[in-house]
């Protein structure tokens, strides 16, 4: 792992952090500390919202970087591929069922939902498919998902959870707190432990399957820590924030070119970045100037995403030609 | 530690297949389209588990082998091996390292650094793989073999998308490292190389056993006429044996030892 990029980063959060306290739509001047209800500003509003757009940013970088190293696919991200989508069933079904109400089992099933979509994923296109067979089988869950989403909101008993259900889903840090964080985080954390552990795993798969076998992998073992790690992040993230997209995608893209490019070394180095890149945006999207409340953190993420993937396939077939 | 395998099955690739490999040979497998090669070194890698029949290593059912040690035990290079990620030279030859989790990081270092110098790669070490050369890219492949340090070298066609010079010299290098004392098992599919370099060599057709022995007798014209269905007489001096085939015009194919 390079050290320079893990300081950098390091720097950047020990920045970016502070900084993304004091902004918002009351800005708290640290120097003059008459701000009215400024510690409750900060403790139960901000904190808790910071600490939220690391964690899951840190979880969804590192997924991202995961999943590319996993599926040998740079496009790969847990919202394109249905991971993210599968989550956000599985968080709908909650609502919807009225389970939302008790608060650890919102989380357990969008991570029932992450997880399934993942193992949907590696049934469809099995460990040894090619990247257009992956891409599709990522887009054909994904596009499930989205389907059952959509009919759970139908047919949803009240209007008022199927106006909660769409905010939801557009994907917020607005409003959270500290309970949020403790039915997100540890999971998170322990997702990303996962992965991490499954890096020297992922490297051997460079070479391809077959080569990685046969340097002690074992394939089986391998998709079980990548189900576990990429449900636990996504899953845990999605419950809390609803679906932020591309995030999975970029980071890792941003970040490769300061690493060996060994999947192992960039998953670490993926989680800070992601954990930067969403508290700057989040932090964006609060002192936006916008009329009729704050822009949707999953709406801007995507406005900026759409072309970043567009850039890169546009690199690619550069590359092909 | 030897490498066997005794009658080995498998449903519609494999029918009681035995092979006794020794180390310091080159075994080659030979043997038409179809005709089981890849599976049976699949199977002798670990890979691909027999219906019926045992793959013994060191005389030990290879089931009975713990997934880290056959790992570190036999190296296996696949038919058209691919990189995922460019990474560098170092890098690709560090991943050889992988059986050996636990060593210490000094030994992992000396075995990375004979590896690059054992195939002359000290000038490319901080190259990105996608800048490399066919020829040069098959010896970072086989440096990252050799980086594990395995008892076995098993290959699949190590040659195919090489051209002859490249394939020659790659040849050489399975050579020497027989003669360090390691055992290589090679499928070939170019008979000329199999009969100037292999000291042993299983002729396979079906998933059957239709030859085995020196090469002299196991690719003897007859064999090869009998196995690929087409006449075939050998020209030249053992060791720099050309293949004439039966055709109208005679055809050579003919990779010498004088070439390497």
């Amino acid at each position: 792992m390079n050290p320079r990029l893990l300081l950098l980063l390091f720097l950047g959060l020990a920045v970016a952090l502070p900084l993304s306290l004091l902004a918002g739509r009351v800005w708290i001047d640290p120097l003059s500390p008459a701000t009215q209800n400024a510690a409750t500003i900060l403790f139960h509003l901000r904190l808790p919202r910071a600490v939220l757009a690391l964690g899951i940013g840190a979880g969804l970088g590192a997924a991202g970087a995961a999943m590319q190293g996993f599926l040998r696919n740079p496009l790969a991200d847990p919202g394109l591929f249905g991971i993210a989508p599968g989550a956000a069933l599985g968080a709908v079904l909650s609502f919807w069922t009225g389970y939302a109400a008790a608060p650890w089992l919102l989380p357990l099933f969008a991570l029932a939902g992450a997880c399934g979509a993942m193992t949907l994923l590696g049934l469809i296109a099995g460990r040894s498919g090619g990247i257009a067979l992956f891409t599709l089988a990522g887009l054909m869950v994904s596009s499930l998902a989205g389907a059952l989403v959509s009919l759970a909101i139908s047919l949803s008993p009240t209007p008022f959870a199927m106006s909660e259900i769409v905010t939801w889903l557009m994907g917020s840090l607005a409003d959270r707190s500290w309970r949020d964080v403790g039915i997100s985080i540890p999971f998170i954390m322990l997702g990303i432990g996962v992965l991490a552990f499954a890096g020297r795993s992922l490297d051997a798969l460079t070479l391809g399957e077959t080569a990685a076998r046969s340097l002690g992998v074992e394939p089986l073992k391998l998709q079980v820590l990548m189900v576990a790690g990429i449900g636990l992040t996504v899953g845990a993230g999605v419950a809390v924030a609803g679906i932020i997209g591309f995030v999975g995608l970029m980071v890792p893209h941003l970040v490769r070119p300061f690493t060996d490019h060994r999947p192992s070394s960039l998953i670490v180095p993926s989680a800070l970045a992601g954990a930067l890149l969403l508290i700057i945006s989040d932090s964006l999207c609060r002192i936006l100037p916008l009329t009729g409340g704050e822009l949707r953190l999953g709406i801007g993420l995507s406005l900026l995403g759409a072309p970043f993937f567009l850039h890169l396939l546009l690199k690619m077939r550069r590359e092909l030609v | 530690m030897s490498l066997g395998v005794s009658n080995i099955t498998l449903a519609g690739r494999l029918q009681e297949v035995s092979l006794q490999c020794r180390r310091g040979m080159v075994t080659a497998i030979c043997g038409p389209n179809g005709a089981g090669k890849s599976s049976l070194l699949s199977c002798m890698a670990g890979l691909l588990r027999p219906d019926t029949g045992d793959v013994l290593l060191g005389g030990r059912p290879l089931s009975n082998v713990s997934v880290a040690q056959k790992a570190q035990w036999i190296g296996y290079l696949p038919q058209a091996p691919e990189v995922a990620w460019d990474v560098s030279v170092e890098v690709l030859v560090s991943l050889g390292r992988l059986p050996w989790r636990n060593a210490p990081a000094k030994e992992a270092r000396k075995a990375i650094d004979d590896a690059i110098a054992a195939m002359d790669l000290e000038d490319l070490r901080h190259r990105p793989v996608s800048r490399l050369s066919g020829g040069e890219r098959a010896r970072v492949l086989m440096a990252r073999l050799l980086a594990t340090q395995p008892g076995w070298l098993l290959a699949d066609e190590p040659f195919a998308s090489l051209d002859l010079a490249h394939a020659a010299a790659l040849m050489r290098r399975f050579r020497q490292q027989a003669k360090a004392g390691r055992g290589v098992v090679l499928v070939l599919h170019d008979l000329a190389t199999a009969m100037n370099h292999a000291d042993q060599v299983l002729v396979l057709r079906k998933g059957r056993v239709e030859a085995e022995g020196p090469p002299e007798i196991a690719l003897a014209g007859k064999v090869i006429h009998r196995v690929w269905n087409c006449p075939a007489r050998w020209l030249g001096e053992p060791g720099e044996r050309a293949l004439s085939l039966g055709l109208a015009t005679p055809f050579l194919v003919d990779v010498s030892r004088g070439s390497v």
